[in-house]
């Protein structure tokens, strides 16, 4: 989806901040959105791409104001609510008992009905074995594909329809675009794809270079050019 | 702001309290996670790593040829490390690691990644203008430099092998450890 989470080249946002003490966590709601999380709250809904999905369909203010454990909470209670273990309204209530306040800004935005889909993974891991023949080998030049789509899928909009080389192979791995809406595991070859700066970002990219990236073959076409 | 006061710190405490009084999850369990992640899992791996790698050449070459296989026997906990390939700083190659769309990162070798990682500022400038981020970093690098960077799209996690400090065959390779910084592992750094 063309969401907000696809931030590959967006300008504007400034100098990059480092803080002088870095602690893992920020403050204890962070460590129990973190843990929350690890432990499978999320129930039957849970594949890490259908976590990732979840993610970016929160609200887009709160996707960059709320920063990452806000994010993981967003994601989090999406997939709780439409996994029909507890509803928004419920987890409203309980919130405004223990003080919030009715217009604090919810980063969750659910479907409106639980889809009682089964997201759980097949085996641990995502690398999965494939019996197709990978289409590329290493040297081969690839396009990718110049569209979006609704869904999920983990080619950023700022590398669609560029031309690259195929640098290595990965073998079979969990298709995140079918995966993540539980339509199958559908594993896909996966490849790194090396691409020029100028290629990406035209006549004003830094000179010297390359940015990599980790594509499933669906993305993938053979360049003739 | 007070972390009471904090929306989401509220609503993740109602989500934890509702999912609890369900019987689906126990704060015990949350609290195993937590101090996992706090107290076990961080840089130390990856440092243990680069050291070895900076001191053993038949090491340095398994890593470089199939970085999950070399570091297996290290038996680091952790998630987020199904395949590691490790990338080399040289004189005139620096690469850099990214997630340009959530935050992937290996948290077996490095623990959780640190803020200006995830954010925007970060995730969105670093492979449009990766120069001018490092020489923010500190980092100037030599125009016949290539910068590589590596936006983490899939499930392959990256991590930076730094160029090696003048004196790594002479010092101890607990001292080589210590000296190995995180921000080096991410490409944002250099060890001194």
């Amino acid at each position: 989806m063309d969401g907000i989470h696809d931030l590959g080249g967006k300008q504007g946002f400034g100098t990059v901040v480092r803080e002088t003490d870095e602690p893992v966590f920020h403050a204890r709601w962070e460590s129990r959105v973190f843990g929350l999380n690890l432990v499978g709250a999320g129930g039957s809904a849970r594949n890490i791409d259908h976590f990732r999905h979840a993610v970016e369909r929160i609200e887009p203010i709160a996707y960059l104001t709320h920063g990452y454990y806000g994010r993981w909470l967003g994601g989090l209670e999406t997939m709780i609510v439409e996994a029909g273990i507890l509803d928004t309204g419920a987890i409203t209530r309980r919130a405004i008992e223990l003080g919030a306040r009715p217009e604090d800004r919810i980063a969750s935005q659910p479907a409106l009905r639980p889809d009682r889909i089964d997201y759980r993974p097949s085996e641990s891991g995502n690398r999965r074995s494939i019996a197709a023949v990978a289409r590329f080998r290493i040297g081969d030049v690839v396009r990718t594909l110049d569209r979006g789509t609704h869904g999920h899928t983990r080619l950023p909009a700022y590398a669609r329809g560029r031309r690259g080389a195929v640098i290595s192979t990965h073998g079979g791995w969990v298709y995140p675009d079918t995966n993540a809406h539980g339509r199958g595991e559908n594993p896909q070859h996966l490849y790194t794809v090396a691409f020029d700066g100028a290629e990406l970002w035209g006549a004003d990219a830094e000179p010297g270079v390359v940015v990599h990236l980790d594509l499933f073959e669906p993305y993938l076409e053979r360049s003739d050019d | 702001m007070t972390e009471e006061q904090n929306p989401a710190a509220i609503r993740a405490e109602a989500i934890e309290s509702l999912l609890i009084e369900k019987g689906l999850i126990t704060a015990a369990a949350i609290d195993e996670v937590v101090e996992r992640y706090n107290e076990r899992i961080g840089p130390l791996n990856g440092a243990r790593v680069v050291a070895r790698a900076w001191r053993d050449a038949t090491f340095k070459r398994a890593l470089l040829s199939d970085a999950t296989a070399a570091v297996a026997p290290f038996e680091f906990e952790g998630g987020q490390t199904e395949k590691l390939v490790v990338v080399e700083n040289t004189p005139k190659v620096h690469n850099v690691v990214v997630c340009t769309l959530c935050s992937c990162y290996p948290w077996a070798m490095l623990g959780l990644p640190p803020r200006w990682y995830k954010d925007p500022a970060y995730r969105s400038r670093i492979v449009r203008e990766p120069r001018r981020v490092l020489a923010e970093f500190g980092m100037q690098l030599e125009p016949d430099v290539e910068v590589r960077v590596w936006d983490s799209s899939a499930e392959v996690r990256y991590l930076v092998l730094p160029q090696a400090p003048d004196d790594a065959t002479r010092v101890s390779e607990e001292e080589l450890v210590a000296r190995v910084t995180r921000d080096a592992m991410i490409g944002v750094e250099r060890v001194a």
